[in-house]
């Protein structure tokens, strides 16, 4: 299986996303820069974390002006996975292939530290390692982690189980429901801001994040690898 | 050429926390008649075109990529620049 990592200006954790997948993970990985990105060769794409365009507008707003977007949505719409962190997540909705837009943290300040997290759906492509309810600790760092959505779209949301991912531990950024990751309509694009990459070794501090990416590979190959 | 002031403002149903921490701020300073403070911003554009063309074209501006209609609400004003 072939992620590809779609790097914009700014995206400064390419690498480490890079790295979780290629060295730990054990799957193939490419660096892809969004000017050449030609996505169709691969099985999964994920948008690292950063400031892409230098948070400039709004956190991922510009990146809607690379040639690459169009071959994301085209990517969304083939129902192959796509996966963003972060200011990828900001990226993914900004164009318009999640819904909602970020807002700056309630209390205006940017955070970092490890998110107490909730896995709200442990039937999807990212998340079907993971057991129902569990309980995770992933690292996050954001000043626009404040998701918004309207009240309908909030409740859309949660019939159509697309909350993937809440905030368990006060939810001090404000986000509606509580959301810390959530799913496009099909179930193969996910968003969440905190960084499951950054939580792939005990050298690091926790493995709390491979589940996820062991999902994405393992509903892959049973989809694909002929088990003659 | 003309000028275009584009002026963007959170929708009115979403909290502004800045809004609200320089309202509790100028409370703080004795303007005790605030009852509201929302923050937003202003873009200035420099354009060819007639009127009706920068409207048009303004207006698509700021639905693809100006503004995020989800949380954000706009407005702008059309004038000319002065010495050209």
């Amino acid at each position: 299986m072939r992620f590809a990592v779609l790097s914009f200006p700014g995206s400064s954790c390419d690498v480490d996303m890079y790295h979780a997948l290629l060295d730990i993970v054990g799957v193939g990985a490419e660096i892809v820069s969004h000017l050449d990105a030609d996505l169709n060769n691969f099985d999964a794409v994920v948008i690292p974390t950063g400031a892409s365009y230098g948070d400039y507008l709004r956190p991922g707003a510009l990146a809607q002006s690379s040639k690459s977007i169009d071959g994301l949505k085209a990517f969304a719409d083939s129902g192959k996975p796509i996966l963003g962190v972060g200011n990828g997540f900001q990226i993914l909705v900004e164009a318009g292939i999640l819904p909602g837009a970020f807002l700056r943290n309630k209390g205006l300040k940017f955070r970092s530290g490890n998110a107490k997290l909730a896995v709200q759906n442990s039937t999807s492509t990212f998340t079907s390692i993971y057991e129902e309810g569990q309980q995770i600790t992933l690292p996050f760092a954001h000043e626009y982690g404040n998701y918004y959505v309207d009240a309908d779209t909030a409740s859309q949301l949660q019939e159509q189980n697309r909350i993937v991912f809440t905030y368990e531990d006060g939810n001090l950024d404000g986000s509606v429901e509580k959301i810390a990751g959530v799913l496009n309509e099909q179930g193969n694009v996910l968003g969440m801001m905190p960084l499951p990459e950054r939580a792939v070794e005990e050298i690091i501090g926790g493995t709390d994040g491979l589940p996820l990416f062991r999902s994405i590979l393992k509903n892959w190959s049973e989809k694909n690898v002929n088990h003659a | 050429m003309t000028k275009v002031n584009v002026y963007v403002t959170l929708r009115e149903s979403v909290v502004d926390p800045q809004g609200i921490a320089t309202q509790e701020a100028l409370q703080t300073l004795g303007f005790n008649e605030v009852e509201s403070v929302r923050i937003g911003r202003l873009i200035q554009l420099e354009l060819s075109g007639t009127d009706s063309e920068v409207e048009a074209r303004v207006t698509e501006m700021c639905d693809k990529l100006l503004v995020n209609k989800v949380i954000e609400d706009y407005s702008f004003e059309i004038g000319e620049v002065a010495g050209k």
